[in-house]
């Protein structure tokens, strides 16, 4: 008992709220939210930079395609693309996709939208005089991104890549409305169940997911730091 | 080596290339300069493609920028260009800053590389910085990489865009020596400098820009002694003595 509150619901069933039924079941709660983000935080590294990459070709056709595809999905609520996912891509693939890979699917698609624009913004946020220097040596612009532009900006993007891994822990919590059964699933199903506890369960998991989100903002204000620090020596 | 005929530029309304006609021969170096704003960055710019040209004739090298189908990237592989702001790859040593371009471009394997770059540090005399990364060079040092960088390419022709006027006045001399050891070596180059030392001591030509136009063309002997135009007569007043 702390201060009322009955917390022995949530310390009676704690493997359930860390991994779900795993290694009996299918894998659920933190480990399945972490899975989720991780996977999608993956793809979306892929995506982003793939359309970051295409929001800023010298080819206007190209770019604009790109920016009507990340403006439509930016301009769409998360909760939307996840719905679209859900219902879309199993008829179109003839169902059989786990609703797990739906969700992926559908925040892969959201991140990297946003991602495209940190992508962007790295890559127009290093100096003109680097590309006119690597393409006065003979280099194809391709060559001049590939080798000279990317790993500087790349570098640069890291502090906003990581605190986009923490957006996408807290969009996993979504993924409970289709019925994947990440932290918060766990917790709704744990409070139908049993009812009395409503406040107990939902004060546990915003705490869990209050730990997570806290440990990788530290982590990207400790690697902003060493950045920093490393590009003044 | 180099031709203009009939060239023209413009930046929206901007005139900043108006009918330029000129000729650089092999092995000759070219000073241009005239006040801010004359357009002399801009030409020297258009000689490895940086700023496209919008009319007229531009042959540099035996290949003709206004021809379209002229491979630029090969073109430019000939050329090596030194900026004002060095504008060296701040995440790269200054050894990989001088091999990239033979490795990916000359597709010189990498010890044949670095045997040819060392050769280029030991000529601006920087050997032993080989590890370096530019910030920690000074802005002299960080200058004469990038002409080991633009030399490493083997080119035809070396440009120098304001190469000293990024730089703290006790580095200047050092950057100069190696343009004139450069210069001396027979190296046809073209520089865009208000260094009026070095165009008297080593250019074979003056050129003096205003207003996107060439108003003088002359031996520097002849440019400084007696100055014909009185733009030119003005500028040289202005950039010999300052304060008066």
């Amino acid at each position: 008992m702390i201060g009322g509150l009955d917390f022995t619901v949530v310390w009676k069933d704690l493997p359930y709220f860390f991994l779900g039924r795993y290694p009996k079941g299918p894998l659920g709660g933190v480990g399945l939210t972490l899975y989720l983000a991780v996977v999608s935080l993956f793809l979306s590294f892929i995506g982003g930079l793939i359309l970051g990459l295409l929001s800023v070709s010298r080819n206007r056709l190209i770019k604009w395609g790109s920016s009507a595809v990340i403006q439509t999905i930016r301009g769409m609520p998360l909760l939307m693309v996840i719905f679209w996912m859900f219902f879309l891509l199993p008829s179109l693939l003839g169902g059989g996709m786990p609703a797990s890979w739906t969700v992926i699917t559908a925040l892969t698609l959201f991140t990297s939208s946003y991602m495209s624009e940190i992508v962007r913004a790295g890559i127009l946020g290093i100096p003109k005089g680097q590309t006119e220097a690597a393409i006065s040596t003979g280099l194809s612009h391709r060559q001049a991104m590939l080798h000279i532009i990317l790993p500087q900006a790349l570098r640069n993007m890291i502090p906003s890549f990581v605190n986009q891994f923490v957006s996408m822990i807290k969009d996993t919590s979504l993924a409970f409305i289709v019925g994947v059964s990440e932290l918060t699933q766990v917790a709704t199903q744990m409070n139908n169940r049993t009812m009395l506890y409503p406040t107990e369960i939902f004060l546990f998991i915003a705490v869990i997911y209050f730990i997570l989100c806290f440990a990788f903002t530290e982590l990207s204000r400790w690697l902003e730091r060493r950045l920093a620090y490393q590009k003044a020596i | 080596m180099i031709r203009f005929e009939g060239v023209h530029k413009w930046f929206g309304p901007l005139h900043v290339l108006n009918n330029i006609n000129l000729r650089v021969k092999p092995g000759e170096v070219v000073v241009v300069c005239g006040p801010s704003g004359s357009g002399k960055s801009t030409l020297i710019r258009t000689i490895n493609d940086l700023e496209p040209i919008n009319e007229g004739k531009l042959v540099v090298a035996g290949m003709d920028l206004s021809d379209r189908k002229t491979d630029i990237n090969k073109l430019r592989a000939e050329i090596g260009f030194v900026f004002q702001q060095f504008n060296l790859y701040p995440h790269l040593t200054v050894l990989k800053n001088i091999t990239l371009a033979p490795i990916k471009i000359r597709k010189l394997d990498r010890k044949t590389a670095e045997e040819q770059a060392m050769a280029l540090l030991e000529r601006v005399g920087l050997a032993e910085k080989r590890n370096a990364h530019p910030s920690q060079l000074s802005g002299g040092q960080q200058q004469r990489v990038a002409i080991a960088r633009g030399l490493a390419m083997k080119p035809k022709i070396m440009l120098f865009d304001e190469p000293t006027s990024a730089l703290d006045p006790e580095m200047i001399g050092e950057v100069l020596q190696v343009m004139k050891d450069l210069a001396v070596s027979g190296m046809t180059m073209m520089v865009v400098t208000h260094e009026m030392g070095f165009a008297r001591e080593v250019s074979h030509r003056v050129v003096f820009m205003d207003h996107g136009t060439v108003l003088e063309e002359a031996e520097p002997e002849e440019f400084f002694k007696n100055p014909q135009h009185d733009r030119a007569q003005q500028f040289l007043k202005q950039i010999l003595s300052p304060m008066h």
